[in-house]
């Protein structure tokens, strides 16, 4: 099966100080992968690479066969990648309905679109906080609209960084089930998170970054299997 | 002081204010966008005023002219958005003032050269030479027609950033531009527009204060400084906040420069009065954006950031 997603070499710099040395991985079409690791070894610079928000130095980052290293992240998200970002950050004077709106596509290259309907219909809470705005929601609540927001521009490619951090038991169940029925629908699924229970239920594939580098890759059940590593790249 | 003065005073300052709303809104919106601060944006007020006047005189007809200088400044602040400032988004501010600091001197040096360096004088329009009555006292017309399409303005600018997709990004962008690039719309892009935008309404308060103040190189730089504290204390990256904050600073410089003399008359010495009013009256704005930011930082109406 050929990468949706194909990440090589990748190396991206903070003014003079690296963060990333060469890092690899890749995502096939309707596949759900994780990128684990402590705090500050580089899943957000990873991401930020990826998107362009953050341009990699050396290395490539391909999507569907085209090469987008260097595009700016418009032309990156374009091309069909969603994010939804550490923090949320949701925009907080636009009112939901407006959040979902503002930025949506309106190609509709492939298959079938996202519209307000189908966003309502996954997260209902939304409808009902539709004329809300997002500085008034919850967290639970920002991270839906987070996940609606980056669906309504129909990516084939969804990063998830941090979606359930600093949520309630119960919400994040619902930001997984969530995902389990995206994986379901087809769309790739790239998710940074530190629940490993559920991503170890959920996920195809696991990449361990350590210090700026990919220390380790492989299924759910191989990584169950490696408890040493558990604890001493992800403290668990 | 007698309350016709007063009221009359009142409707100058609104009128100064919704000159600086003109100028602010476009103001505000890029530098609350890219983070950009462009202090040539009182040059394309300027040449706006340049470019009316002199249409005006060809033409004979203050709407043709109005047409001409609008088109004329949105076509020269794109080109110069494209040329010059975008590649400077992502430099810190020093290298942004320095640079539209030398824009300043050369369009000043620019006006010199095909204008010369005497003031051009424009007339009010023959339609808006009389005065209305307003509540029984008469009021220039030409200066009660600013206050009508700025206030007009305001109104299109409201419904624009309210309730059309556009806006939704102008505030989204406001808040958190690399979020909205980040999920694939041209932020560059929209900031030409934003600019352009702002460059037209830069002219159109350059064509409407023509009849009013002198038209001659350097007018930018006064109002260029009114508009700062305006947005600041406004709130930076608000159109809301611009237009609050300049009808603010309009009627306070204005209703401070016609009264605080006479009124510090009545507590202090003659001589004195006479030497503090003027100059306390020309601090005022600056006093009250201090208080302002002393009490809420971020100005009147700040911009959440995300």
């Amino acid at each position: 099966m050929s990468a949706l997603l194909e990440v090589r070499e990748v190396e991206t710099f903070y003014g003079a100080s690296q963060a990333l040395f060469g890092v690899s991985f890749d995502v096939a079409a309707g596949e759900f992968v994780t990128l684990l690791g402590r705090n500050g070894m580089g899943k957000t610079t990873t991401v930020k690479s990826v998107m362009g928000m953050l341009p990699a130095r050396r290395g490539s980052v391909r999507f569907a066969g085209q090469e987008l290293r260097g595009s700016p992240a418009y032309r990156v998200a374009q091309a069909g990648i969603g994010l939804v970002p550490e923090g949320r950050q949701i925009f907080p004077d636009l009112t939901v309905r407006e959040n979902l709106v503002a930025t949506a596509s309106t190609r509709h290259a492939r298959g079938e679109a996202w519209s307000l309907g189908s966003v309502y219909r996954m997260f209902p809470r939304l409808r009902e906080r539709e004329q809300t705005l997002g500085t008034s929601l919850s967290g639970g609540e920002q991270q839906m609209l987070a996940i609606g927001r980056a669906l309504m521009t129909n990516p084939r490619l969804l990063i998830l960084d941090e979606a359930t951090e600093g949520l309630a038991p119960r919400v994040r169940a619902e930001i997984w089930r969530c995902l389990a029925d995206l994986k379901r629908s087809g769309l790739a699924i790239v998710a940074i998170d530190k629940n490993i229970g559920p991503l170890l239920r959920l996920a195809d594939r696991h990449f361990i970054l350590e210090k700026g580098r990919m220390v380790w890759s492989g299924g759910s059940d191989a990584l169950r299997g490696e408890q040493a590593l558990l604890r001493e790249y992800l403290g668990v | 002081m007698t309350a016709s003065l007063l009221f009359t005073q009142l409707l100058n300052g609104l009128q100064l204010g919704i000159l600086l709303f003109l100028l602010s809104s476009g103001l505000t919106l890029v530098f609350g966008i890219m983070n950009f601060v462009n202090l040539a944006h009182g040059s394309l007020y300027m040449l706006g005023a340049y470019f009316a006047a002199s249409a005006f005189r060809a033409t004979g007809s203050f709407l043709a002219a109005g047409v001409i200088a609008v088109a004329a400044t949105l076509a020269l602040g794109v080109a110069v958005e494209r040329l010059a400032l975008a590649r400077l988004y992502a430099r810190d501010h020093l290298d942004q003032v320095l640079t539209t600091f030398g824009l300043i001197l050369i369009f000043n040096e620019a006006v010199r050269f095909v204008w010369g360096s005497a003031p051009v004088y424009m007339n009010v329009p023959a339609a808006l030479a009389g005065t209305v009555n307003l509540f029984g006292l008469p009021y220039p017309a030409y200066r009660f027609a600013i206050i009508a399409v700025g206030l007009a303005v305001g109104l299109a600018l409201y419904v624009l950033i309210h309730r059309t997709r556009v806006g939704m990004l102008i505030r989204a962008g406001a808040a958190n531009g690399p979020m909205v690039a980040a999920l694939g719309v041209n932020i560059r892009l929209l900031n030409t527009l934003v600019f352009g935008l702002g460059a037209a309404l830069a002219a159109l308060a350059g064509l409407m204060a023509g009849p009013i103040f002198a038209v001659q190189p350097g007018m930018g730089e006064s109002i260029l400084i009114l508009t700062l504290v305006a947005i600041v204390t406004g709130g930076i990256g608000s159109i809301r906040g611009a237009f609050y904050g300049a009808l603010l600073v309009g009627v306070v410089d204005t209703v401070g420069r016609a009264f605080l003399p006479a009124l510090l008359r009545e507590f202090l010495d003659r001589a004195l009065a006479q030497a503090a009013g003027p100059a306390l009256a020309s601090m005022l704005i600056y006093l009250l954006m201090a208080v302002v930011l002393a009490l809420r930082p971020r100005g009147l109406f700040p911009v959440k950031r995300s």
